[in-house]
């Protein structure tokens, strides 16, 4: 194998195959693949199944999506890659890693596309379909020459492939087919087991002709014997050791698992990109569970018809982003105000208003906090795992029902179409709802008796003989009688706002992970986590004192933080929305712009938090977090 | 469809032990303005509800906002003053899984046909099981004076101050126009007898039933509908074996009567657009066609083992087993 300069392991003729010698194995503590195709070829299911096949080894894996943002984008476009990421490590892989060190490219140009975003290393391998190469359009024949040549020139290792041809063998479509002999061939070029490939592809063609699935095995066959006989790069990851099984879904299909184990019954929403997938799954097996999907005309009609269902004593969840976040803000409000249990699900996307739909950020936290008019105190938490999509519905829900208010649940388009294993749940019988409450209520107690210490009050619900009254969102007192007089609202709002103390108090300090001491501290939220923590390794290892602390609860805050905050020489938040750069010729401390969790920090403990963050729509990498945290060791 | 919940439910097996009376029925104190056309109609629902013997906790009036969504604090029921336009959607997530309970809608020509009117059209197509009063007094009242969708044209008004531009909404023509609509009717606050007979059968009608009420706003709109009490050319008395049957006593104080059947669409569409004589009774019925909340029913009684094993299913698909 050679590291230094790039091979072509096919000349133009194709009638002069490489002899593979006997191939050097690399061992690898992890890598970066891509496999990247024109929307439609398949590249996805390909990546899905690699993934899945290296999890079944016992690989730590994190994939993410390649999506386009039209459904259709033209074939041979570089906007229009679709595929998947992979990372395969020999450990719990909790992102989705820096630059790939392997891309499989179907066409040169959705390639193009990614070399253009900055997606691979620098001497990347790659593996090229070159059927272009011999195309009768001219023009093809042209770019992609050029292209290739200019990767070459570049220093990336591009091996051309003639994958549709080989493929001709084993079917007459073979611009379908070569997905799964990709699958082999990445399966021979990373040690895998062919059996367990063998296994996916029937798995994946389950509900195909046993014809389409022997097809596609013998397609699977082809890439792996192609790659023995022409190509001498081979891969080896060591497999962690694990006992437990395990889960492999994406955070959409976890947070649809959680919703069903949450004891939750009705889902309202509406569709909206990235949330959607999350209520598709669910659409298909929420019945299962007693429950229901229910599509509304509307995001605001999705956000009453879960408050109306939580009132009738069925506490229910929408799930949203952004955009629909801002719309339900109002109704949200009335659920603060007229104290109904309530979950919000926002997928956070790139904003504001239509924004990078299919893209990651983490622009919705102070909407989430603060997002209506008046004082409406709601519970914010965010997941920064595939497997917290999993647990927090569950929690969610029991806080919402506990404290009748809204809670919202915040997660991102990274880890809605993540994926990553974890230990298949143990499921628990009091995570489901019980019975509607249908007791009588005592004589003499009122609707909204509110606890005078913890704001508390006992709810009534529809059928509960004695318990009339007329819940409203205009100001009311325990009796939920409209009240205009300024002693009654104050009571409702202080009543209201201690709810939140009160469950402040049930939460632990969080964790810091790292150094208990020392220059720096990162704090983080949401997806971002794996990242984060990857990175403060990166950076201990080279021996500096820093840590990182990141936070499920943003409003209301564990206590603690502040003391844990004034054990650092600094502290900075690392987040995926907009902060103002210092650097900026206007930018001051008077008017700095700061990122969202360094706002609510800075305000809170009063400490001067620092912010770094990134907005380009893509997850954070940990070599680009490392060198901010480098960056900032270095400068005071 | 038959639901058995209802017959189940306290309002008629406990009848015999236990009757309710019209004061049970009685929230606070209405404050509306004096001869205002809403309280011919709280009093028609409390009327209605104590006819019915609806037990109190079993019965949910929803509202948005404006005039007429202050009923439900009106009531001795359970009740939902929810936001401006937000009445329809918030009805259906209650009775989506609450069949036993009674669930009414009160709604204004602002908070349905204006600010609600999206949530209007899916909840008539939605065809749940409720009945929807729209209270139609051509006005913004609670705001104080500004024009609504079904303001005729030229009104005066504080944001019309030359009179309105446009011609009105028609709420029973746009209805009719729907798709998947059950139950359509229209009322005055000023016919009270016509107006209890069709609330009753509003409740009676399994499905979605929309009661247009022609409601009076004394205070800013005072004589705005006195070209319909006092000329009898302005109305049409709708009157049929499977519609609203008056006795000759009321029937005979309208000019213009017609046998209309419920069941004929055409005609129900050419009364409601027939703006010069307005049609009084039913003008639309259709007792088969299909409500949300049956077809979403789901498998009742679900166990919590019942539900973990299903789950347990789910989690079979996705799980990888530890190296062997």
């Amino acid at each position: 194998m050679n590291d230094s300069t790039a091979v072509s392991t096919l000349n133009d003729d194709q009638s002069s195959p490489v002899v593979a010698g006997q191939p050097q194995v690399r061992r690898l503590r992890d890598h970066v693949i891509e496999i990247i195709s024109d929307s439609g070829e398949g590249a996805q299911k390909c990546g899905q199944s690699f993934a899945s096949i290296a999890a079944k080894m016992g690989h730590g894996i994190w994939t993410v999506e390649i999506i386009p943002a039209e459904i259709e984008p033209p074939a041979r476009s570089i906007e229009g890659a679709s595929g998947n990421r992979i990372r395969v490590g020999s450990f719990e892989v909790a992102n989705g890693g820096d630059e790939a060190d392997l891309v499989v490219a179907f066409n040169e140009q959705v390639l193009l596309g990614r070399v253009r975003t900055g997606a691979l290393k620098p001497g990347c391998i790659i593996l090229l379909e070159n059927k272009w190469r011999h195309h009768q359009d001219l023009a093809i024949v042209a770019a992609y020459t050029s292209t290739y040549d200019k990767l070459v020139a570049d220093g990336y290792r591009v091996y051309e492939i003639p994958m549709e041809q080989v493929c001709l063998q084993h079917t007459s479509t073979p611009q379908r087919g070569k997905n799964m002999f990709v699958l082999g061939m990445l399966n021979r070029l990373y040690h895998q087991d062919l059996e367990l490939a063998r296994e996916q592809v029937a798995f994946t063609f389950r509900s195909k002709s046993a014809d389409v699935v022997d097809r596609n095995i013998k397609l699977l066959q082809a890439g792996y014997d192609w790659v023995g006989e022409n190509l001498d790069l081979r891969f080896e990851i060591p497999s962690a050791k694990r006992e437990q099984a395990q889960i492999v879904v994406s955070g959409n299909t976890s947070l649809a698992l959680g919703i069903m184990a949450s004891g939750m019954e009705i889902c309202a929403m509406y569709p909206i990109t990235p949330a959607t997938s999350a209520s598709h799954y669910l659409s298909e097996v929420f019945e299962n569970v007693g429950g229901l999907v229910h599509q509304a005309e509307d995001e605001i009609a999705a956000c009453g018809f879960a408050i109306g269902a939580s009132y009738a004593g069925k506490c229910s969840v929408t799930i949203t982003s952004g955009p629909g976040m801002a719309l339900k803000q109002e109704l949200i409000g009335l659920a603060a105000m007229a104290e109904i249990p309530l979950v919000i699900v926002n997928v956070q996307r790139g904003g504001p208003s239509t924004g990078l739909p299919t893209k990651v950020e983490q622009g919705d936290l102070l909407q989430a906090i603060f997002g209506t008019h008046g004082d409406a105190p709601r519970v914010v938490l965010a997941a920064a795992t595939i497997e917290e999509c999993f647990y927090l519905p569950i929690t969610a829900r029991k806080i919402a029902e506990a404290f009748n208010l809204p809670v919202v649940l915040l997660t991102d388009a990274n880890l809605a179409t993540a994926q990553q294993p974890f230990a298949r749940p143990r499921l628990r019988k009091d995570w489901f709802a019980a019975p509607v409450d249908q007791s009588a209520i005592p004589e003499g107690e009122a609707p909204y008796d509110w606890d005078h210490t913890t704001g508390l009050h006992r709810r009534f619900t529809p059928g509960q003989p004695g318990g009339m009254h007329t819940l409203t969102g205009l100001a009311h007192d325990r009796k939920s009688r409209v009240a205009y007089d300024p002693a009654t609202n104050e009571e409702g709002l202080r009543h209201r706002s201690l709810k939140l103390a009160a469950f402040q108090k049930t939460l632990t300090v969080p964790e810091v992970c790292g150094d208990a001491n020392g220059d720096l501290l990162v704090v983080g939220w949401g997806s971002t986590k794996g990242v984060i923590e990857e990175a403060v390794e990166q950076v201990r290892a080279e021996g500096q004192a820093v840590a990182c602390l990141h936070l499920t609860y943003l409003q209301p805050m564990a206590s603690g933080i502040g003391d844990i905050m004034k054990r650092y020489q600094q502290v900075m938040t690392v987040e995926m929305n907009w902060g103002d750069r210092v650097d900026d010729e206007l930018i001051d401390s008077e008017n700095r712009r700061y990122s969202s969790l360094a706002w609510l920090l800075r305000a809170r403990y009063l400490v001067d938090v620092d912010c770094w963050t990134e907005v380009q729509g893509q997850p954070l990498k940990p070599r680009s977090v490392a060198r901010v945290i480098r960056n900032k060791l270095t400068k005071e | 469809m038959f639901d058995p919940i209802e017959v189940l439910s306290p309002s008629v097996s406990d009848l015999d032990d236990e009757a309710y009376s019209l004061d049970d029925f009685e929230g606070v104190d209405s404050r509306w303005c004096h001869r205002c056309g809403n309280n011919a109609i709280l009093t028609a629902v409390q009327k209605l509800c104590a006819e019915e013997q609806l037990a109190p906790e079993k019965t949910v009036f929803v509202s948005g906002i404006g005039c007429s969504s202050r009923l439900p604090h009106y009531m001795g029921t359970y009740g939902f003053h929810a936001l401006h336009g937000r009445a329809l959607p918030v009805a259906e997530g209650i009775k989506i899984r609450r069949p036993d309970l009674h669930v009414f809608v009160t709604t204004g020509d602002g908070d349905c046909c204006s600010i609600g009117a999206g949530h209007w059209l899916h909840a008539i197509r939605y065809n749940m099981n409720m009945t929807v009063l729209l209270h139609d007094n051509q006005i913004y009242g609670l705001t104080k004076k500004q024009v609504s969708p079904t303001s005729p044209r030229g009104l005066v008004s504080n944001t019309s101050p030359h009179g309105a531009h446009l011609e009105p909404l028609n709420p029973l023509a746009a209805t009719l126009g729907m798709s998947n609509i059950s139950f359509v009717a229209h009322a005055v606050d000023w016919v009270p007898s016509v107006l209890c007979d069709i609330i009753k059968q509003a409740f009676h009608h399994r499905g979605l039933a929309f009661v247009c009420i022609m409601q009076r706003c004394p205070n800013y709109l005072p004589d705005h509908f006195e070209e319909y009490i006092k000329d009898p050319e302005r109305m049409v008395l709708l009157t049929h074996a499977q519609g609203l049957q008056v006795e000759d006593a009321v029937a005979k104080r309208f000019k213009h009567r017609e046998e209309h059947d419920p069941r004929d669409i055409d005609r129900a569409r050419e009364l409601a657009n027939n703006r010069e004589r307005v049609p009084l009774g039913i003008l639309y019925r259709n007792p088969d066609v299909l409500c949300y909340e049956d077809v979403r029913a789901g498998v009742e009684h679900l166990s919590v083992s019942d539900k973990i094993s299903a789950l347990e299913r789910e989690f079979d698909k996705f799980t990888v087993q530890p190296p062997s």
